[in-house]
């Protein structure tokens, strides 16, 4: 997991930008937009773990489906295996798809209920032509379930005969079939009981020890972020105010968003939660059509100056002497740093 | 029979008319609750949580029934009462908060409206005073130019505001108990934390009891007082928080906490799991529901139901469970 940072990144993404516009009338007159990703920009190592964090409407999930070009992009850069995708017509994407594949968040919806498991987890392989002989074909999907804790046996059987946690498991094969080097997990544990939860986060992290596998992995959940990243992103209306490797995030988190995140979480320990103090946040995040100026979460933060109201501030790294003792690759977009 | 107790279960079991037959979904429970306290109720899908919660109230829709046990609410039992007598009780001495503060909400009548109906209803004021009241309970829970927004529709609320009004509906007629059923699970985490700290403070004003059904220990672990862990439809286990914490004594409890990764604390490692899933209810095994699952299952686990029986001598502490194997 940690390889030479000289190494070229696997993806590589540069001020990413979706904004979807607003219209009006029957003209559909476009009165304005919602930038649900403004400027998003961050690497993934190979083999690692980045996590993506924030709230609902953050933009997480919409970067998803940026990087893997489901979603049109408004601007930016975007850099697969050393090659720049941002432009590929649909047909030249089809290659690059192969290398990148995802978990989706609900094991109900994001499986055809009238087709077989065998079918399911294949039909990668048939879209991308790689299903010519039936023989290797069954054994690709055996091998494919038992890779992720299912039994072979099962493969004639249909969607709604297993539970959540296996559905999820049916997902991760499918994800796996074409071999790819990037798995984007949006959610992928956040619909399933606390039990099942674990199973999944350890088959996804076997799967990236025996499989070289990068993850991209959007959640909600920071514990759960926690558990299974190397570095983290926080997202606050769509842009990152903080990048940081997990042991430092949580350490000494930055940014008064990520402060106010973990502050928010409660801890299953009784006896912490009866003297930690509880310094909520005020407020709900804004609504993304009308952003506040400056720093978008001035209006929340409870260490807002003047100039946050004016000047979007940017994300740096190593900003002023509060950050100067730590040699780490932090970055964060908050005035407080400024120099 | 618990003398102190505001609300007393006795012997409760529920089932469901299905297809597939006749499912149990709770199963003998026995809990009470005293005023002023918070207990929750912790368990994954299909423990029975939910259900038990509108057992209480009555609110189990046509395919459910009640097959026995009691609900003794300020001394009376809910379950002998008419249709007509537990109206009276809904909404003004016991009031429940739901999940889903969109679909709990009507659509179509103005959210001053919403939160006046009860008091109209039961403290038999009129319209404008009724209103009057909606008003100061929406400042209540902290919604900003509370007055002027009587006349706004659900859809205008954003979700934390939502179960805000949720909760001003609740305590309405100042309830001695409220039921909330997972209240902030469909909300982000830092309106989660704003508004379970309102709802503990106000009922802590009130002197009310608040039970919380909820699938998160975190949650379980800031707010409750006591706790009771539910698994296939009974409880498993039941303790003060700080104890249930301190020293877990189901193989459930203590493989439901040793399962979530934490925020402090070693990263990266494998969890520690529970393997298998959680039952059917429709084909609940024979003996101790979790013996499937459970790594010190022996015999005895597989054939008869353990009951619950206090642990280490603390009478509050009691678990259901035979016993790890010597």
């Amino acid at each position: 997991m940690n390889l030479a940072m000289n190494e070229k990144p696997l993806l590589k993404v540069n001020d990413l930008k979706v904004h979807f516009s607003l219209t009006e009338g029957f003209l559909e007159k476009e009165v304005g937009s919602v930038k649900a990703v403004d400027g998003v920009s961050f690497e993934l190592r190979r083999g690692e773990t980045f996590g993506l964090v924030g709230e609902s409407g953050c933009g997480k999930s919409t970067t998803a489906l940026a990087v893997l070009r489901m979603q049109p992009l408004t601007g930016g850069l975007i850099e697969f295996e050393g090659n720049d995708i941002t432009r590929l017509e649909p047909h030249q994407m089809r290659p690059v798809r192969r290398r990148m594949q995802m978990v989706y968040q609900d094991p109900f919806g994001s499986l055809n209920p009238r087709m077989q498991i065998r079918d399911i987890i294949g039909e990668p392989l048939l879209v991308h032509g790689l299903a010519t002989n039936r023989r290797l074909f069954r054994e690709r999907i055996d091998e494919l379930m038992d890779m992720v804790g299912l039994l072979p046996d099962m493969s004639d059987r249909y969607p709604h005969e297993f539970s959540g946690g296996q559905r999820q498991r049916i997902g991760i094969a499918r994800a796996l079939a074409l071999e790819p080097s990037l798995i984007i997990c949006d959610e992928p544990v956040s619909a399933l009981d606390v039990s099942i939860q674990a199973q999944v986060l350890n088959l996804l992290m076997d799967l990236q020890r025996e499989l070289g596998l990068t993850y991209l992995f959007i959640a909600h959940d920071l514990s759960v972020v926690r558990h299974i990243s190397d570095r983290i992103g926080v997202m606050y209306l769509g842009r990152i105010v903080e990048i940081a490797g997990r042991d430092e995030l949580f350490a000494h988190p930055r940014h008064p968003y990520t402060q106010a995140l973990l502050a928010s979480v409660p801890r299953p320990d009784p006896a912490l939660e009866a003297t930690r103090s509880q310094q909520l946040i005020v407020g709900e995040v804004p609504s993304p059509k009308t952003p506040p100026p400056g720093c978008h979460f001035h209006p929340r933060c409870p260490k807002v100056m003047g100039v946050c109201r004016e000047e979007s501030p940017i994300l740096e790294s190593n900003r002023g002497a509060l950050l100067s003792n730590h040699q780490d690759e932090s970055r964060v977009a908050c005035h407080l740093y400024d120099a | 029979m618990n003398a102190d107790a505001l609300l007393d279960i006795e012997d409760l079991s529920v089932s469901f008319r299905t297809d597939r037959g006749k499912v149990r979904a709770v199963s003998d429970l026995s809990l009470s609750v005293k005023q002023g306290e918070t207990l929750a109720i912790v368990g994954e899908s299909g423990s029975g949580k939910s259900v038990t919660a509108l057992s209480i109230l009555r609110l189990l829709g046509d395919n459910g029934m009640i097959d026995d046990g009691r609900v003794v609410f300020e001394g009376q039992d809910l379950l002998a009462l008419s249709a007509d007598e537990i109206r009276q009780i809904r909404g003004d001495r016991i009031a429940m908060i739901f999940q889903e503060p969109m679909s709990s909400l009507n659509p179509v009548l103005t959210i001053g409206k919403q939160v006046a109906e009860p008091i109209c209803l039961h403290r038999d004021k009129d319209w404008s005073e009724a209103m009057e009241m909606a008003g100061s309970l929406l400042a209540k829970v902290a919604i900003p130019d509370a007055t002027e927004r009587l006349g706004d529709y659900p859809h205008q609320f954003s979700g934390g505001m939502r179960q805000r009004v949720m909760i001003a509906m609740a305590l309405a007629c100042q309830p001695r108990l409220i039921i909330a059923d997972e209240p902030t699970t469909a909300l982000d985490v830092t309106v989660q934390a704003q508004i379970l700290a309102l709802l503990k403070e106000l009922t802590e004003q009130s002197q009310a009891a608040l039970i919380l059904i909820t699938h998160d220990l975190g949650v379980v672990a800031r707010y409750a007082d006591r706790v009771a862990v539910m698994y296939g439809g009974r409880i498993v286990e039941t303790a003060d928080a700080k104890e249930l914490y301190a020293n877990p004594a189901h193989p459930y409890t203590v493989g439901l906490m040793a399962s979530i990764p934490g925020i402090e604390g070693d990263a990266g490692t494998r969890l520690i799991t529970i393997d298998g899933q959680p039952p059917d209810l429709a084909y609940l095994p024979p003996g101790c529901a979790f013996a499937p699952r459970c790594q010190h299952a022996h015999e005895a686990c597989g054939s008869g139901i353990p009951t619950l029986e206090s642990v280490l001598q603390n009478p509050s502490h009691r678990r259901a469970c035979f016993g790890y194997p010597s």
